[in-house]
Formats: structure tokens, sequence, C-alpha cells
């Protein structure tokens, strides 16, 4: 393993991951929307100790240009054995609420985008019969609160997807981990007020590497969220329904 | 809008702030509410309210983390401002170079080593570190992005190297380095055991040595006064493979009730400090991270004063006074039976400096920590505060919480001058308290 496909680069997470496996001296294909700090990020990388780093500018939602990318990737690393799908947008719910246009686009950017990407990533690695492919959900998924039920929806479909996936690919050696954070202190979240529970991407990201070298299924990271998310579903829906979370 | 509570390294305040900060290097200039005024915060190590904005924004500035160029022949990094100098380290030491200054810890970012012209054990021989920060861009409010170098832009550059922050967001930097064989350290201990001693030393070692710096025990009194551990260091010109130290990841929980510096623990480690080496003088080789970071492998050793935390007094005495200056200094803190075993001394080189705020000076710098005890410690800052001005001396602000308005105006004479090229839309804490345009 030593050659990643990075899918939403720019993001806090998987900057701070990308930097761990350049310290490894890992080939990087990277993709996202702005090229300047695309470019940015690659130059980093690289000194960081990447072995090598190429990326190209890709939206997400434009499903038809996912093979192209990564027919692409495949030859900038001569065929990738990690893929890492980290893009995502934190939905503003209560405009969601008004706005069923608005809702269908947090959908397939958080959900959709992750179907058509992961499949056709399955496909390629199933192919040569080994490899990872590590998604980004939510703990958001584990159960939909008014608070963020669009963007929690999105993270279910993504989270049920995989485990479907997981399975299939089992027989193919290709492994399917499905990576939970928590709060995470990104400028995704840069509007929320902080607390004890809330995580830096650097160690969020030494999580996801150590997720790929150990071939987990499930990981929330940090650990702790996989107790506290047990018994928020556990809570029974008469219940649930009353609270304010 | 996000407030959140952010506090200084000594933990004396924590105040509410707005929470700002960049994606990168690219970004506009953040819209701020009408009224509000920004600071650039970078990792926080800053002791008093300098690093400070109560009420007002703070400028996260670590997200902006990125290397941007590293040229292995010539020296030269660039790299964006919340870089930290620990990470820079970390990639050029293996390379054969090393920071051309630093500072007592590597947690701090590029960003705030300009903004405070941070200086090392090695001032005397290369100044401060804005002696070799060859260019940076600046972001003022009004969007414009300015470089600036020592021959671009000089007004604004004299301006910002030490201009806590206040001139605009410093995006990235570039520095020059310095060639180094290996990561280790040719580190000599000598027991000092008065101020005279010291002084003879200091003289002795400033041609042979890069590296100079003493812990003195600021307890000691009269005849003792200033006895201590005076360090000479160069870096080893061989590349020997020595087994690396193992560096302890001590943590000091959140919440500590009381401080653990009293007038017991500090006579015991003084002592235990200045006996530690039972010899006049120790000679071994030391990994630079041991020496120049001791306290780095203690995170939040800060913590270790409890929830009311602490201050360093950090002043600089020009030139010949310093000696006698030094020995009141001493005499008044050792009396007090205040102060800390971290109390530090060191000599400051001619070198020009580059800010119009910067602290060193030719001269003797001295460095206390004290367990904040309010009005008792006032009251002793007070007087040392008289010994300092009548020596013509001033404060470190990188290390201030409460200097008086006076003798920052004293101290730094260029401050008006320096007034004209803060930005409009920022402030701070400490410039609110010290600095402000007299009729604003």
């Amino acid at each position: 393993m030593s050659r990643a496909l990075i899918i939403g680069a720019t993001s806090a997470i998987a900057e701070a991951t990308a930097r761990i496996l350049a310290q490894r001296g890992w080939h990087l294909y990277l993709t996202g929307r702005d090229p300047q700090r695309l470019e940015a990020i690659a130059l980093d990388l690289k000194l960081r100790g990447a072995a090598s780093v190429n990326f190209q500018t890709l939206e997400a939602n434009d499903f038809a240009a996912h093979d192209l990318m990564l027919a692409r990737a495949d030859a900038a690393l001569h065929y990738f054995d990690t893929a890492l799908i980290a893009h995502g947008t934190l939905s503003d719910q209560i405009a969601c609420e008004s706005s069923f246009e608005l809702a269908l686009q947090e959908i397939t950017t958080n959900a959709l985008s992750v179907v058509s990407l992961s499949s056709r990533i399955a496909t390629r690695l199933a192919a040569r019969h080994s490899g990872t492919i590590v998604v980004i959900s939510s703990v958001a998924g584990d159960r939909g609160r008014q608070s963020n039920y669009v963007y929690g929806c999105a993270k279910s479909l993504v989270t049920t997807f995989l485990s479907g996936l997981r399975q299939r690919m089992h027989k193919y050696g290709v492994n399917v981990i499905t990576v939970k954070p928590g709060f995470v202190d990104t400028p995704m979240t840069a509007a929320f007020a902080k607390g004890l529970l809330w995580s830096k991407p650097e160690s969020v990201a030494a999580g996801i590497v150590s997720a790929i070298a150990r071939k987990r299924d499930v990981v929330y990271l940090p650990f702790f969220w996989r107790p506290i998310m047990l018994m928020v579903r556990l809570v029974p829906e008469r219940v649930f329904k009353r609270l304010t979370l | 809008m996000l407030t959140r509570v952010i506090g200084s390294w000594g933990n004396v305040q924590r105040v509410p702030h707005e929470a700002l900060s960049l994606r990168s290097r690219f970004d506009p200039f953040p819209r701020l509410s009408r009224t509000a005024t920004l600071l650039p915060f970078g990792n926080g190590r800053s002791y008093g309210d300098s690093c400070l904005n109560a009420g007002g924004s703070l400028l996260q500035m670590r997200t902006l983390s990125r290397f941007i160029r590293f040229d292995r022949h010539t020296g030269v990094i660039a790299c964006e401002a919340g870089v930290l100098l620990g990470e820079i380290l970390q990639l050029i030491v293996p390379a054969g170079w090393f920071l051309a200054v630093v500072p007592g810890t590597q947690f701090v970012t590029v960003g705030g080593a300009i903004a405070n012209d941070v200086h090392g054990k090695n001032h005397h021989r290369v100044g401060a570190f804005g002696n070799h920060v060859l260019s940076f861009e600046l972001l003022r409010s009004t969007g414009e992005r300015i470089v600036c170098t020592p021959k671009q832009n000089t007004a604004l550059f004299h301006a910002t190297i030490g201009g806590l922050g206040l001139t605009g967001v410093i995006t990235w930097a570039e520095l020059q380095l310095q060639p180094i064989t290996g990561p280790w350290m040719d580190v000599e201990s000598i027991r000092v055991t008065n101020l005279a001693e010291y002084f003879d030393l200091a003289a002795q070692s400033h041609d042979e040595f890069e590296y100079v710096v003493s812990w003195i025990d600021c307890l000691a009194s009269g005849k003792r006064a200033g006895r201590g551990v005076l360090q000479r260091a160069n870096h080893r010109a061989d590349d020997e493979q020595r087994r690396e130290p193992r560096r302890g990841n001590w943590g000091v929980p959140r919440a500590v009730p009381v401080s653990f510096v009293n007038s017991i623990t500090l006579r015991v480690a003084n002592t235990l400090l200045y006996h530690r080496q039972h010899t006049k003088r120790l000679r071994a080789p030391k990994h630079y991270q041991e020496f120049f970071f001791p306290l780095d492998g203690i995170v939040h050793w800060n913590r270790l004063y409890g929830p009311k935390g602490f201050y360093q007094y950090q002043c600089i005495i020009p030139g010949d006074s310093a000696e006698d200056a030094l020995r009141e200094l001493l005499t008044a803190i050792a009396g007090s039976g205040q102060g800390s075993f971290l109390a530090v001394l060191k000599h400051c080189g001619g070198i020009g400096q580059q800010g119009l705020l910067s602290f060193p000076m030719h001269g003797v710098t001295l460095a206390v920590d004290f367990p904040n005890r309010g009005a008792d410690l006032e009251r002793l800052f007070r007087s040392l505060d008289a010994i300092v001005s009548a020596a013509r001396g001033r404060l470190y602000p990188a290390k201030d919480g409460r200097m008086p308005r006076e003798m920052f105006r004293a101290g730094y004479p260029r401050w008006l001058e320096f007034c004209q090229f803060i930005d409009p839309r920022f402030s701070s804490s400490f410039w609110r308290r010290v600095g402000k345009a007299p009729n604003a």
C-alpha cells in the first residue's frame, strides 16, 4: 500500500491524512474544486516527503466526470491501491427545511456522489483483487436528529451503502472502511462553539491511517463516539422525539 | 457569531473572542462586523495579553500551515505563517539546515516569531528572528496584499517585525536558514557562583560559542546572588550517529487545583538544579531538542501554576549599567521570596534590530516566572519596574500582561512612529492597555 487517490483533498481531514501519508513517502493523487488550493497543498505534500503528488479539479456532482478522473489517477499513480473519499458539505438544516432543491443538492453532494465514486472505485479494485476504500461518513448518520437530519440522512445512506459494498468486496480482497468522525474542529464547522467532545483533524487523520493499516471496517473517531452513539441509538423513538438534540 | 473563550500561555486571562479562520493563504480578508477589531492568533505562546483581543475577533492562524518552497542548496524556506518552528525543524534538520534563531519553545508559529521578533541563545552572534526574514506577505483589512522585504515596502517590513500582529495578517514568510552538520550540539555547562563570575564567563564565552545562556537561582541573595549554571554550545561538526533522546510526552491535566510553585517547592527545586552537576564543568553532546527546548517535553507545563496562572517578567538592561541593575533586581526578587525555578539570564548583542518595537538590544536580559499572587506580586513588579526604568531598560511585550503605559512608551521610544503602520481594523488587549495613540 503506498498509492492513494484522495477525493476532496482540500478538506481539513483529508489534508491532515495526506500529510501523514506524505511523510511515509506515498504517491498521491488529489482532487478538489479549487485549483489554486490544490496546487498549494500538492507542493506542501511534496516537501513533506510524498514520492509524487498530482492533482486535478473535480466537481463531485458531475458523475459523468468520475470515470475519466479515475483513469487519470490510475495513470498517474500506476494504479492506486487506496482511495479516500473525503469531500462533503455541512448542510444548512434550516434552509433545507424550506427548500427541497437545497436538500436534494446536499444529498447529492454528500451521498449520491459518494455512491457513484465508491462504486466505480470498487469495480477497479475488485479487478485487481486488492485495495482499500476509505469513506468519511459521520456519527450524524447513526440517527436522524432535528438539528441536522438532511446531512444525517445523506451520511446514513453512505453508511448503509458501504456496509453492503463491504460484503460484496470482501471476496475480492478489497477492504471498505467507514469512518465516522464525531465533532471535528475544521473550517466546515467554524460556526460551532467548541467543547470537550471536539477533536482536531490531525487526530482524526491519525485514526484513519491506522484504520487503513489495520484493515478496520467501521471506525468511530475518536473511539469514544462508539459508546455515545450506541446510547443515542438505544433511546426509544417515543422518548427521542421529545428531545432537543 | 461564534464566541470562544481563549487564553494565553500565562493563563491569567481567559476572555471571549469571536473566532475566525482562513482556509488558505489565498482567502480574502475575513469579513468583520462593523465595529469589531481583529488580531491574528498563532499558537498562543505569548504569556500575557499581547495575543488577545478581548471582546474583538481573533484570526486563528494555525490553519495556514503549508510549506511553499525549500531550497536545499541555498537554505531558503518559504511557508505559510501558521507553520510551527518545530515543523520546520522536522523538515530541515535531516537536510542539514537549522533555523537561524529559535526561542525557548518550538511550539510557536512563524507569524508569531516575526510579530514578536523573538530571540534565542545566539542573539549575541546573529541577532533576532527578524534579522533572518527575507520577505513576507501582509494582508491588510483593505484587502491589499503587500510583499515586504528589507528592500521593498521597507517601512512596513520594519513595523511588522516585532509589530505584535497589529500591522496586518502575515500570510506567508520566507526565511534564511543556517547550515549544520547534524542534530547534535556540543554543550558545556559551568556552575557559576555569583553574578560577577557570570559576567566574566559570559564575556569569555561569546567569541567561541554560538549559544550562551544561563539559568540562575533567583532565591540566592547577597554574595551568592546570581549563582546558577551557564550553558554554552555550538552545533557539532561531526555527523556521528547517536541514539536520539526519548522525548517524554508528559502532560499536565487541565484542572490543577492549586499552584505547584510555592516557596517550598521553589527552594527545593532551585537547590537541586544548582547542585545537579557535581563538577564545576560538564561537557557532553546533547540533541538539539534537549538543548533548545527542554520544557517542550512537558505539554502544558504552564498549568502547574494552577488556576490563577502566572506572569513572566522579562526585562532587558542596556550596556554598561547592566551588572548593577541586575544585582538590584535579583536582590529584590530574592527578598520577596517569590519567583520560580525558571529564571534565565542572557547577553544580547549589538546586531541592528529590525523592528520598530523589537525587544532585544545590546545588553542583558533577565526572565523570571512568578505564580500569580495578585497585589503582592504587582507590588514586587512595581519595584522591579523602577530599577529597570532607572537603568533605561524595557520589558518584553510577548511576556507582559501588566506593564504601565508610561513604561512601555519610555522603553519603546519609536512607538508613536509605529502607530502610523497599524492597520485601522487591528487591535489587541495589550495595545489598548499600553499603546493606543494619545488622541484616540
